[in-house]
């Protein structure tokens, strides 16, 4: 894609165009071995967009197989193989480093005037440890398969299963480390990067929830790598951990490995929202209503986050008295939550909106979101989760807040910020009819799955009672519509590139320094170092008195 | 049931009710603040759009409102969490008094045994009004147990017995679900509960496929085959190499390493497989292991078996009130059929 931008501009006005971090250099090499936080931006986008489709495709083919009952369109092996593969794709390779690998690494630094991240090289590593770990982990999956679904629960994985276990595992390990050190970059960025006059309550929201998510990478992760360590001592060396046979626990697995996956699910979503924040101040030209109680709802969820592993695990053996700790602090995770839903629509109050693209998809995440942290109380509260657990309701749950609200976030995000990073605006017609097919879709797939869960359909079914198809039969239309959805904006974002209007280097008239730059931007951000003398989301009605 | 389009399950338990009620009040909350949130958030975004001729004044207002919130929210999510945990308590808590069946799941089947040693694969049969309790093992993987009609579910671990229990109050035929992911068919790793009037119950068991032995005998004769008792004798008995077995269960067993565990089913097991693993205070370490050799359900059968050796001897007085009376609570589990056995047992143990 770079290629294109060379060619058009490069030609035909290679003296008008500012030197900037993408004509910079040309070469191959140039970009592989490119510290440059914002050409590193630029890889994620890649990998990520390259992954994201590969997860969407097992979909689609597991949605087909289940518009019928029997199971006729792949055999059971395949389809296990082919859910697991989606799981882990779209946890590990999409939606964990997503929104920090491609916004974060492109915005971080340039949002708090900085020149680049505390740690230029070791965010390159960073990338190509996702990288290896990702092709490692697809090559495996691909060539044999994995068929323990992404939580990998013992003793099925330690011993049962007759699949590539060990291998895929090591891929994720991999990739761990890759969030381990985007993590440390972020949290040193943030502290020791900021330029003059940007105190903490200066930030943006998007740098706030990006750091509470990097400390959620830095001490969540290594819990993680620990337990993949552990399976791997079982599988391969026969030392009895998980397995009963051998004198393991096979419950223990689950707590290792729901205390770095729970907190996981806010590494995923802490980002959505402050991307949500940014979309919904620049698109009502307002102050973020509650500005610091959004950022201490972040942390707040970043701690909480560590405390309701066991909410995963009520029917699991785990005592009732357990059980009823998980439950009341998963019911306090949602209060800060909502805090955060509702400063979000009291935004709106007294602004001046404009239904840009970006803030369509900010509209819908909290349509999604709303309904998705909604449905968690329902799975927080014991009695009910009894009967849901490990049904389809739990699968839209999940789908709701993960798909609903990162992707949601994450596609509204790219929009917003695609003038700044390629100095190209999109056709907005398709763009908005994009969102709003994304959105239909979204509901038709995954609502009906709400009442699936609730008549008792167990998630990970290949074959299923005929009095569910109806449902299933909506659900695998709503993903149908949802794939092509997806499919629109990856089509017009590239054809942009290359024909797509010049951007200004403010083309929403938004506040916040990376706007405040030229777009693209040059390779160290700013010409001279910031001097910060705003709050953040500093509007002001008057056009006359605007910043710059 | 189940081939028709349906948007509410069957209720056919006594949880079923309990359950919905408090699903039910959260779908209705949730209706009324996801329409509250998307009213308020269609309101101002179309009021405050930037075509309308509106007051956008900034004014400042604290944070009163979402102090409002929590002050609101805080009480409504405590009452929900202590609604659920009382529901829960009720799913999880058996009646003393309920009919036991022993469960073993293996990939990709549900094997059940009954008190009377009746044993069936993927069909269980059991009458309404009568609370059932299921004591439950796995042979491998994990696995779970749902019946989506009671409303109830509970994994079925491998290595520790795990139990759920429910009273059935609809007869009829419902789906049984494995829910935890056990490999390659597990989607069809499914049974049926046959729900059936108590008459047609006592006809279904009297029934001419004729029931097997109850497992306590089962579970006496493999204790005679493995010759268990060469070391386990009764406590007035001279020789004994091991504890005794008798009032071992529900009791508190001193370990070597000073601590104690309640002896359960699990304790009881493990003591079998593996005994090393928990040394009883006072005895050498000379019993054999036993894994690989007796099945899961041979296990069950022994503890059915020891659970017929006599209720928990705390002291002396509570032995000899035992020996009175001898179906106490605790030894209620064991199969109606052995009962008399067990009377046995524990009187020979009294004088
Ligand atoms: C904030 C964004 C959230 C995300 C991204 C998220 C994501 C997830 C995911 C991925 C699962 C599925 C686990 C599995 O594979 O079994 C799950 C389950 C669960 N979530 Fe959330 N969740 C979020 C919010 C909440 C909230 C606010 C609550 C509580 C009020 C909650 C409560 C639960 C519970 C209790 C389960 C376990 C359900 C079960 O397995 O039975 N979640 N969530
Ligand atoms: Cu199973």
């Amino acid at each position: 894609m770079t290629g294109e931008i060379a060619s058009t501009t490069g030609a035909a006005l290679p003296q008008h165009e500012p030197k900037n971090y993408l004509n910079a250099a040309w070469t191959v090499r140039s970009w592989l071995l490119t510290v440059d936080h914002k050409r590193i931006g630029l890889l994620y986008l890649a990998g990520i967009s390259f992954f994201f489709l590969l997860g969407g495709a097992a979909a689609v083919v597991f949605r087909l197989e289940l518009m019928t009952p029997q199971g006729d369109l792949v055999e059971a092996e395949t389809y296990n193989k082919l859910f697991t593969l989606h799981g882990i794709i779209m946890i590990f390779f999409f939606l964990v480093p997503g929104i920090p690998g491609v916004l974060g690494n492109f915005l971080v630094p340039i949002m708090i005037g900085a020149r680049d991240m505390a740690f230029p090289k070791l965010n390159l590593m960073s990338w190509y440890l996702f990288m290896i770990g990702g092709c490692f982990t697809l090559y495996v999956t691909i060539s044999g398969g994995v068929d323990t679904g992404w939580t990998f629960y013992t003793p099925y994985s330690s011993t049962y299963s007759n699949t590539y276990v060990m291998a895929t595992a090591v891929g994720i390990f991999i990739t761990g480390f890759s969030s381990i050190l985007t993590g440390l970059n972020f949290i040193v960025t943030v502290h020791k990067m900021r330029c003059p006059g940007m105190t903490w309550f200066r930030l943006p929201l998007f740098i706030w929830a990006n750091y509470a998510t990097a400390l959620i990478m830095v001490l969540g992760t290594p819990v993680l790598a620990i337990t993949i360590l552990l399976v791997a001592l079982e599988r391969g060396l026969g030392i009895g951990i998980f397995d009963p046979r051998l004198g393991g626990d096979p419950v223990l697995f689950q707590h290792l490995f729901w205390f770095y996956s729970h907190p996981a699910v806010y590494i995923m979503v802490l980002p959505a929202m402050g991307v949500i924040s940014e979309l919904v101040a620049a698109f009502s030209r307002n102050r973020v209503f509650g500005y610091k109680l959004v950022a201490f709802a972040s942390l707040a969820i970043a701690v909480l986050g560590f405390l309701v592993w066991g909410h995963h695990m009520f029917v699991s053996g785990q005592s009732l008295y357990a059980g009823m700790v998980f439950s009341v602090l998963s019911m306090l995770i949602a209060i800060p939550s909502a805090i955060k839903v509702f400063n979000w629509a009291l935004t709106l109050w007294r602004g001046e909106i404009t239904f840009h693209t970006p803030l369509l998809y900010a509209l819908g995440f909290l349509g999604l979101f709303t309904i998705g942290g909604l449905t968690g109380l329902f799975l927080a509260t014991l009695g009910v989760d009894v009967h849901v657990h490990d049904t389809y309701f739990v699968v839209a749950h999940f789908h709701y807040v993960m798909v609903g609200g990162t992707v949601m976030a994450y596609l509204g995000g790219i929009h917003y910020w695609w003038p700044k990073m390629t100095g190209r605006m999109y056709p907005e017609g398709w763009a908005r009819f994009s969102a709003v097919l994304v959105f239909v879709g979204f509901n038709l797939t995954f609502f009906p799955q709400f009442i699936l869960g609730y008549l008792g359909m167990p998630r990970r079914y290949h074959v299923y009672d005929e009095g569910f198809q109806v449902l299933n039969v909506m659900s695998s239309a709503g993903a149908s519509i949802l794939g092509i959805a997806y499919l629109f904006p990856i089509t017009y974002l590239i054809w942009s590139l290359k024909y797509g209007e010049k951007a200004s280097a403010n083309p929403w008239n938004a506040v916040g320094l990376e706007w405040m730059t030229p777009s693209p931007p040059p390779t160290e951000n700013f010409t001279e170092t910031p001097i910060v003398d705003f709050e953040a989301y500093e509007y002001h009605r008057n056009p006359a008195d605007a910043h710059g | 049931m189940n081939t028709e389009f349906q948007i509410f399950p069957d209720a056919a338990s006594t949880a079923a009710g309990q359950v919905d009620a408090l699903y039910l009040f959260l779908v209705v909350l949730s209706v009324v603040l996801s329409a509250f949130v998307a009213g308020l958030i269609t309101y101002l975004a179309i009021h405050y759009r930037r075509a309308n001729k509106v007051n956008r004044e900034y004014v400042d207002h604290g944070n009163t409102i979402e102090f409002m919130a929590m002050a609101i929210s805080f009480p409504i999510l405590m009452g929900i969490f202590l609604w659920g945990a009382k529901v829960c308590f009720f799913l999880f808590r058996a009646p003393e008094h309920a009919m036991p069946i022993t469960v073993v799941a293996k990939q990709w089947m549900w094997k059940f045994q009954h008190a009377d040693g009746r044993r069936e694969i993927d069909t269980l049969h059991i009458p309404t009004g009568q609370p059932v309790k299921l004591t439950m093992v796995s042979q491998d993987v994990i696995h779970s147990f749902f019946v989506p009609a009671f409303r109830t579910k509970q994994d079925v671990l491998p290595g520790r017995y795990t139990s759920t229990w429910f009273e059935a109050t609809e007869p009829g035929e419902y789906r049984l679900y494995c829910a935890e992911y056990c490999g390659t068919n597990h989607s069809r790793m499914i049974g049926r509960v046959i729900v059936q009037s108590p008459d047609d119950f006592a006809r279904w068991m009297s029934g001419d496929a004729a029931s097997d032995e109850p497992p306590a005998e089962t579970g006496r004769k493999l204790f005679e085959q493995y010759q268990c008792g060469t070391c386990h004798r009764p406590a007035n008995e001279e020789g004994a190499r091991g504890p005794t077995l008798e009032g071992l269960f529900q009791s508190r067993v001193p370990l070597a390493g000073g601590q104690t565990v309640a002896a359960d089913e699990t304790y009881i097991r493990e003591s079998i497989l593996r005994p090393a693993q928990k040394q009883v205070a006072g005895y050498q370490q000379i019993m054999p292991t036993y894994e690989g050799q007796i099945s899961e359900e041979g296990v069950m059968h022994l503890i059915a078996y020891i659970k017929t050796l006599g209720a928990p001897a705390a002291t002396s007085s509570a032995a000899a009130a035992a020996g009175g009376q001898p179906a106490t609570p605790v030894a209620e589990p064991a199969a109606p059929a052995s009962q008399d056995n067990a009377a046995n047992e524990t009187e020979g143990n009294t004088p």
